[in-house]
């Protein structure tokens, strides 16, 4: 008869107080779990979120946290925009040259390679336009190459599916410029099928809605990104809506007005780029000239998409669309990715010491995030459910201890039988461990059958999927921790053991 | 003849609250032969079970020599005076100290869980058999009556294989039908195993059972009504 059978005897005799102590471990190590497993689920929901392909987000200087906040996950409010031409720095001069000769602007912009266009040799900038909603959902104007070059998944290695439909196109015969993408909790949340038109509100979710439509031509299979959580427009229709151009002749204004140096250095990088000296599109000096903008000016004011007859959603064909020039166009940030991720650190300094954008890296910033509001968090949490297991560890001591009248006999009747001091203390400790295993398990159990029960709401809430046995790296020491906590429980008992009198308890 | 137990000068005496030490057991000599069955009276607090527990090992004396089957037990450390009584010593309780946690069989293999040996269950069957409990292997001990919570414990005292049985009172709680056949069985078991039987009793009629009697107060040089300082 081994010594652990003696105290699972033992444990079982006192079945009530064994089963109420231990319970009240499994809650404590229950707790500990699932604060550790809502960690994982957090730390890994913002890993993904945070991983979609790129390794860099380029935006207007100001907070790099507030930069990746809106642009990677879609909260927050942008913090300002980027004329286009930063966007263009990114591209070769073949792409720019095409851009120059499709929406009007300086020819010197079709001279050259962009600044930061070697760094990215093989990989690609994805321009991103946000201040639009759809419900409570955020717009995103962007190009097709949003859904054909970004990746998700654990590896990062899964292309972005489509439940139904397709990508947008840059130009529809059908929609025209407008045509929309919608992520799996938006399609969900606001009901929308194929073919659905929606009308973005401005600047927040109850603003002015615009006069131009989106119609729904796919919608994404589920990603466990913020993308689920987002209305993908044509970039290019997303211009298009009114208030979305650059009033160039505004902004040269106000610049002048304010004066201040950061301005004035913008205005003479500027100078070279942005102010055509010649411009090639009439509409454009126009609307330079007078400051209106130049949306929806009228058919064959600029160049358009193909030459098509279907009507869009405002009624007008897509010739009747003059699609912004480059001055006229912002964008609030770009997506990044290194060709060779050598060049991640040299192009981001490079962006970070000039006088318009920054340079984040999405990971380095949600890192940053996690370890100073997450982590902190976590750590309370794990000091009060560690609390929570000390006082169970204490409720082991007492139960155990309060036993110590009762069992005083039985110590002392092993101990004629041939006992050692040492067994009848290391049964002591066995039994405490036999709680601690029994409701550590237990513990486990719960937490994770828990888990389970809101695995769909977990999945629908942060597209992390987990299972029974998806446990967290921390999980491993709750074990050791609750039976060394156990240990300790069983110290002050397993001593009064071992200083059992056997004469006076054998007589009484 | 043998000795398988012999004391020479052994004393024992306990602290007072009010100070000084009272000398419980002055015995210059005692012996008991192997396989011999020996009754010892005495009246009840004149050191009867005292004795068996120094004889146990379960306490130290002041001085005095404990030889057992040889063995010198007062040069043993605790560990190996435990490990002693684990494998040498049987123990028969007047209360029969059942633990409530186990079955009877249970019971009977704690008799051999402490020693070097092995402790079988076929060896813990058989004695709860022998004592007339082939049925009861799964009972616990409150489910048993007092002669057979005793039966239990007699097969536990012998579930090792001791040399020396020591019983204190074993019949003390069972009614007087059942103290004889108890005791019929302490002691034909004992010849069965070929075990020294060493039983305390304040009751002549039990004690007249046995081959050898002893008085304690015959044995034991001490004077009750003494108290001495250390």
């Amino acid at each position: 008869m081994s010594l652990i059978h003696i105290a699972w005897r033992n444990f079982c005799h006192r079945a009530l107080s064994s089963f109420l102590t231990t319970f009240s471990l499994a809650l404590g190590v229950g707790l500990v779990v699932l604060v550790l497993s809502i960690y994982g689920v957090i730390s890994e929901a913002f890993t993904r979120n945070a991983s979609v392909g790129y390794n860099l987000v380029v935006g207007p200087k100001g907070s790099p946290l507030q930069l990746t906040l809106n642009s990677v996950f879609y909260l927050s409010q942008p913090i300002e925009n980027l004329p286009y031409t930063e966007y263009m720095e990114f591209l070769p001069k073949d792409e720019r040259a095409a851009m120059v000769s499709r929406f009007g602007g300086d020819p010197k912009l079709a001279e050259r390679d962009g600044r930061y266009a070697p760094y990215i040799a093989g990989g690609f900038a994805i321009p991103l336009a946000l201040g639009d909603y759809y419900g409570e959902f955020r717009v995103v104007g962007t190009t097709p190459d949003f859904f054909t070059k970004l990746k998700h998944g654990p590896n990062v290695d899964e292309d972005f599916t489509f439940s139904e439909g397709r990508a947008f196109k840059d130009f529809s015969a059908e929609h025209s410029y407008f045509e929309s993408v919608v992520g799996s909790r938006v399609a969900k949340d606001m009901k929308v099928k194929l073919g659905d038109q929606f009308f973005p509100t401005h600047g927040d979710p109850s603003g002015h809605g615009h006069e131009l439509g989106f119609t729904v031509v796919g919608i994404l299979d589920p990603t466990g990104t913020p993308n689920d959580r987002a209305a993908f427009v044509n970039l290019e229709g997303f211009y298009l809506m009114d208030g979305h151009a650059k009033p160039v002749e505004a902004d040269q204004q106000s610049e002048n007005d304010d004066g201040n140096l950061l301005d004035e250095a913008i205005d003479a990088e500027e100078s070279n780029e942005a102010q055509p000296e010649t411009d090639p599109t009439p509409n454009a000096n126009a609307a330079a000239s007078n400051g209106v903008r130049l949306v929806q000016t009228g058919a064959g004011e600029s160049e358009v998409g193909p030459d098509s007859t279907a009507p869009d959603t405002a009624g007008k064909r897509p010739n009747e669309y003059r699609l912004l020039s480059i001055p006229e166009r912002e964008v609030t940030s770009i997506l990044i990715r290194n060709g060779n991720i050598m060049f991640a650190p040299g192009m981001q300094n490079a962006i970070n010491e000039g006088i318009r954008s920054q340079a984040a890296a999405p990971i380095g910033e949600i890192n940053k995030l996690m370890n100073l509001i997450v982590g902190p968090l976590l750590t309370a949490l794990l000091a009060i459910t560690g609390i929570t297991c000390a006082v169970a560890a204490i409720g082991i001591l007492v139960s155990i201890y309060n036993s110590m009248n009762d069992r005083r006999r039985d110590i002392a009747i092993m101990r004629a039988l041939g006992a050692r001091r040492t067994t009848v203390t290391s049964i002591i400790i066995f039994e405490s461990f036999q709680v601690a295993l029994i409701g550590t398990i237990a513990g486990w159990l719960l937490a994770h059958a828990a888990i389970v029960m809101y695995s769909g709401q977990i999945e629908d809430q942060t597209g992390v999927q987990v299972g029974f046995f998806t446990t967290s790296n921390y999980e491993i020491l709750v074990l050791p921790l609750v039976l060394a906590l156990a240990l300790i429980a069983a110290l002050l008992p397993a001593w009064a053991a071992y200083r059992t009198d056997v004469g006076s308890n054998l007589s009484a | 003849m043998t000795q398988l137990l012999e004391i020479k000068d052994l004393k024992k005496s306990f602290a007072q609250p009010e100070g000084g030490r009272l000398v419980v057991l002055d015995i210059p000599e005692f012996q008991i032969a192997k396989g011999e069955q020996m009754a010892l009276i005495g009246r009840s607090g004149g050191g009867k079970t005292t004795l068996l527990h120094l004889i146990a090992g379960l306490l130290a004396p002041d001085q005095g020599s404990i030889r057992i089957a040889g063995i010198e037990t007062n040069g043993l450390s605790e560990q190996g005076r435990d490990r002693f009584r684990a494998e040498t010593i049987g123990y028969v309780f007047q209360t029969f100290n059942l633990l409530p946690a186990f079955t009877a069989i249970e019971n009977v293999r704690l008799g051999m869980a402490f020693g070097s040996g092995k402790h079988q269950h076929s060896r813990a069957a058989d004695l709860l058999t022998r004592v007339g409990l082939q049925d009861r292997f799964n009972y616990r001990p409150r489910q048993l009556s007092v002669g057979q919570q005793q039966r239990v414990a007699i097969a536990r005292s012998l579930a090792g294989r001791p040399k020396l049985l020591l019983a204190d009172e074993p019949t003390a709680n069972v009614d007087p039908s059942s103290a004889e056949s108890v005791l019929e069985l302490i002691r034909e078991t004992c010849r069965e195993e070929e075990v020294s039987l060493l039983t305390v009793t304040h009751d002549m009629q039990i004690a007249s059972r046995f081959d050898g009697i002893r008085e304690l107060d015959e044995i034991n040089q001490v004077d009750h009504t003494s108290t001495s300082s250390a």
